[in-house]
């Protein structure tokens, strides 16, 4: 092997065992101001590589003006827009404060903030509260029952998580995950199963914690009825894994893969901070009735930084139920997405196993060599929003990340690498 | 006035062979003049563009892309082959056994599926094959190369780092293998015995094969080395490998080493090699002057005689018979599909003093010059037929206009045929050449051939030759006999 | 799993039982499954969708 191979897989292998030492524990709920230091007034962070008002999609759009009322920056709707399209806003990615958000992935510094921490590493990454199905900011919405529904999420719903929280001085979040593959879930587009196990396990807490029946009721009946609850924990967790895997020189992993709803961004471990970016692409699934891909909008959020970790699209197999719920096909052919993910990443998670597959690990660390090489890129498992601000989701599918992405970050790392 | 359309399908691959069965099918469709199905890569654009089938929207495609390009008498049928084309393109491929949909598309990942495969056959682009040739030595796999146009230094490198890690690289350029019995590639259904083959040629390895089961005998293994396996650069590293492991096999008795003639060094280094070994050896350096051996080997001078002394009986005389001076014309054509069966012609026409010349000369003969025309004998598996086509092996088709022109010139004699049968080969090769010789029966040259085949094969031999015979060709029991019968049809 | 090591000795091309890794023509892989020989096929493209420079950078670059 050549001395540049010895040494990106030297260092390949290093990235991978920072991810798969991770020790990923939920430990608080915090305002977003308490959580994120360098969060200012009127600083707007969004799912996705970086993007300018001018190129955003429509919920992305509708989101920024609803949560500019919530925080009281903007007295309605079209004042918002006015101001945003002045400039009054500092856009910037979550993932430059170690945040995550899904589908229009909105933080601004009163929302509560899901903490999780990676013990092994002493790092912290955040996400916001999961909102609920129907209309939500996340897909765009802003009238008054979505802000409503965050005030409510802000005043009673993070504070009684964040009290249970430390009541129970965290809850570790690995073993929990390996319960839910072997339940069904594969932490994108199925969390029922970790919803449940983490609901389970707050609840005690959560009642010794909330003195108000009535709250306590809204609390428990709020996480109860909401499958993705997970989700966003399942975010937080993916980016406080990922955090430390980041920098690796001489590395090719994929430490990051986001989408804004009009670009596609990933960032690879050996090139730090840099974005490579490509149009995003329409996600391709099954509609609820009475819409189609007319009404879609291309593809948002930082949910796909489970896929990073080995969750999502490469855990299909684990999640049979899924594979016709997002029209990918027979359900019995869950496990050829997963074979399909081993052939981009450089190893499997021992701890995250697939009972049906004889207990594989899912496929973890994705390696863009292998993506350029073979063509096979990421395949995310998604909601589908639709594409005017407030309606909502509208269906939900797969999506694949743009190969461009993949190949303009390998001509930047062969150049780091010193080939030409 | 005809037209032309092209339809591009980006990053759509099919392996070239696949791409050619299909373009075939359309450019046979009733009035269409000609069809190109290729990957846009710059060489196959060429060729498109020299067919007269590209136009700018096939101009504009990359290698990655597939090309549908094709030319029509008018529009209508233009459009109708297209879509026949695509039909041909999209209909369903045949299911997994497992049900499962998913196939590998590295060997890192079906190694997953498969640890404990044991070899990697290649047969991707030239251009390819060595970096996957370099994955499978470093996964632990032996590597059969049938992949052409791999440069030497690559097989140099590829052939050291296997030996390093005891592993063998078998080609570039390697036709046939069979291993424990299971052909690989372009190979026969050869019994099981023990008789081990070492060849760095492939249709050698497949005629003297056929010949050791038509004595009655069998093959332990069959190890194909590649056509440059035996010269000074590559030194005969996988020909030394493959003695050494044939050496220490008990399945084998006896050593049938085969090769065209060799670099003098190389000579020596397998000489010595030889004369270490504690089995005996045919050797068949084919076309070669003298060659001077140790140990218990034998040298023979062509196939037939190698598989005679491997076997130590003779083969049976045929009931084929040509009268001496049958033919008409003066001079023979050979039209060969196998590349050694070719050379092993020329040395029997040299050997009996008869000037002879060839596009793929050995030792001794004369290269064929434009215009030439005595005794000729032609390899057309010769890179200036193979380009952009099958190997004839695979489509017996190239034959086809050779034939024609060698049919209606007076001054050809004997036209000299060969059929390979096999895995690998096409289905009906005798079929297709008898379509070709309908009612010509008695007229024009005399048709000499012979079948490299056993009963055994997916086109039983029987049958094969039964077709050859009622289409008035004189089949003889090896390609030398029919070699021989050449030379007596045309002895004053 | 972690990055796969295939340092381990290689298996007799001779001895063991042949099962073969078929990388290319189809109808290679065919012929053996017919005669009951084990093969797996990897679905083969060009490296890099066919593109020559992104195929010299990841020959240079391994993996």
């Amino acid at each position: 092997m050549s001395d540049i191979a010895s040494r990106i897989e030297a260092a390949n292998a290093e990235t991978l065992r920072r991810i798969l030492a991770a020790d990923p524990v939920l430990v608080d709920v915090i305002p977003a101001h308490e959580a994120l230091p360098r969060l200012r007034e009127k600083m707007i962070l969004h799912a996705g590589p970086p993007i300018e008002w001018a190129r955003m999609c429509g919920p992305m759009r509708g989101a920024i003006t609803g949560i500019a009322v919530f925080e009281g920056w903007a007295s309605d709707l079209r004042d918002a827009e006015a101001k945003a399209e002045a400039g009054a806003f500092q856009f910037e990615p979550n993932h430059h404060h170690d945040c995550v958000g899904p589908m229009t992935g909105m933080t601004t510094l009163s929302q509560p903030l899901l903490v999780v921490e990676n013990r092994a590493f002493r790092v912290r990454a955040y996400c916001a509260i999961n909102e609920g199905l129907g209309k939500v900011m996340r897909f765009g919405g802003n009238d008054d029952e979505v802000l409503t529904r965050l005030r409510w999420i802000r005043d009673v719903l993070g504070p009684a998580l964040g009290a249970a929280l430390r009541d129970l001085g965290g809850v570790p979040l690995k073993p929990l995950i390996a319960r839910g593959l072997s339940m069904g879930d594969e932490m994108h587009q199925r969390n029922v199963a970790c919803s449940s196990l983490l609901l389970r396990t707050l609840a005690p807490a959560l009642a010794r914690k909330v003195s108000d029946p009535y709250a306590l009721s809204a609390v428990l009946d709020f996480i109860g009825r909401n499958d993705q609850f997970f989700l966003n924990v399942a975010m937080a967790m993916g980016k406080s894994i990922s955090m430390p895997a980041e920098g690796v020189k001489d590395s090719s992993i994929v430490t990051v893969m986001c989408r804004n709803g009009t670009d596609f961004g990933v960032r690879v471990s050996g090139l730090g901070k840099e974005w490579f970016t490509a149009p995003v692409e329409m996600p391709q699934g099954l509609y609820f009735p009475g819409y189609t891909i007319e009404d879609a909008n291309p593809d948002m959020g930082d949910s796909a930084i489970v896929e990073v970790v080995g969750l999502g699209g490469f855990a299909m197999g684990a999640a049979p139920a899924v594979v016709g719920f997002i029209g990918a096909g027979p359900a019995s052919r869950a496990a050829d997405f997963t074979h399909a993910m081993a052939e981009i990443a450089i190893g499997s998670n021992p701890e995250w196993t697939i009972p049906s597959m004889d207990y594989a690990g899912v496929p973890t660390g994705i390696d863009i060599r292998r993506v350029v090489d073979t063509g096979v890129v990421p395949m995310i498992n998604t909601g589908i929003a639709h594409r005017k601000p407030g309606v909502g989701q509208v269906g939900a599918g797969t999506v694949k990340a743009p190969i461009t992405c993949f190949e303009k970050a390998l001509v930047a790392f062969a150049r780091e690498m010193g080939v030409s | 006035m005809s037209v032309v359309i092209n339809e591009v399908r980006r990053g759509l691959y099919l392996d070239s062979v696949a791409l050619m069965r299909m373009s075939r099918e359309i450019a046979a469709l009733p009035e269409v003049e000609e069809a190109g199905l290729m990957m846009g890569t710059p060489a196959n654009k060429e060729i498109l563009r020299n067919a007269g089938v590209l136009d700018a929207t096939g101009e504009a495609a990359a290698a990655g892309d597939l090309v549908l390009a094709l030319r029509a008498a008018t529009k209508v049928i233009a459009d109708d082959a297209l879509a026949a084309a695509k039909k041909l393109l999209d209909q369903p491929k045949q299911q997994t056994e497992s049900g499962s949909s998913w196939k590998p598309r590295s060997l890192r990942a079906a190694m997953t599926l498969a640890p404990d495969a044991s070899l990697a056959l290649i047969s991707v682009p030239g251009d390819f094959a060595a970096a996957e040739a370099r994955k499978a030595l470093s996964l632990g796999l032996h590597v059969m190369m049938f992949s052409d146009n791999v440069s030497i230094e690559d097989e140099i490198e590829l052939k050291r780092e296997a030996r390093a890690r005891g592993l063998i690289v078998m080609g570039p350029d390697c036709g046939t293998a069979i291993i424990n019995g299971a052909p690989l590639a372009f190979a026969n259904q050869i019994p099981r015995g023990r008789i081990g083959i070492v060849g760095a040629s492939g249709t050698g390895i497949q005629e003297v094969s056929c010949l050791i089961a038509r004595l009655g005998g069998g093959v332990s293994h069959a190890i194909g080395v590649g056509g440059r396996d035996l010269k000074a650069e590559v030194g005969g590293i996988s020909t030394l490998q493959a003695i050494d492991w044939l050496d220490e096999d008990p399945d084998t008795d006896h050593i049938v080493l085969i090769s065209k003639p060799p670099a003098p060094s190389v000579v020596n280094a397998v000489a010595t090699r030889i004369g270490e070994s504690k089995k005996s050896f045919t050797v068949c350096f084919i076309g070669a002057a003298h060659t001077s051996l140790h140990g218990d080997a034998r040298l023979a001078t062509t196939l037939k005689s190698a598989a005679e002394l491997a076997m130590g009986k003779k083969l049976h005389a045929h009931t084929a018979h040509v009268g001496k001076g049958a033919a008409r014309g003066r001079f023979v054509r050979g039209l060969y599909s196998g590349g050694t069966l070719c050379a092993e012609a020329q040395v029997l026409f040299r050997d009996a003093g008869v000037a002879v010349a060839s596009n793929a000369a050995i030792p001794g003969v004369r290269k064929i010059a434009s215009g030439d025309h005595g005794h000729l004998l032609i390899d057309l598996g010769d890179d200036e037929f193979t380009r952009g086509r099958p190997h004839p092996m695979i489509e017996p088709s190239v034959r086809d206009q050779p034939l024609r022109e060698a049919l209606a010139d007076p001054s050809v004699g004997v036209i000299l045929i060969d059929l390979v049968l096999g895995f690998g080969g096409h289905a009906d090769p005798a079929g297709h050449l008898a379509s070709m010789l309908k009612g010509r029966m008695g007229e024009g040259p005399i048709i000499i051939g012979s079948v490299t085949g056993v009963e055994d094969d997916p086109q039983p031999l029987a049958a094969q030759t039964r077709k050859l015979e009622e289409a008035g060709v004189i089949v003889a029991p090896s390609n030398a006999d029919a070699a021989a019968l050449a030379l007596r049809a045309i002895s004053d | 799993m972690t990055p796969e090591k295939p340092n381990k000795p290689p298996k007799s091309l001779l001895k063991s039982p042949l099962k073969v890794v078929n990388v290319g023509l189809e109808g290679f892989a065919d012929d053996l499954a017919r005669q009951k020989t084990p093969v797996v096929r990897v679905q083969w493209s060009p490296p890099a969708g066919g593109d020559p420079e992104l195929a010299r950078l990841l020959s240079k670059l391994g993996g």
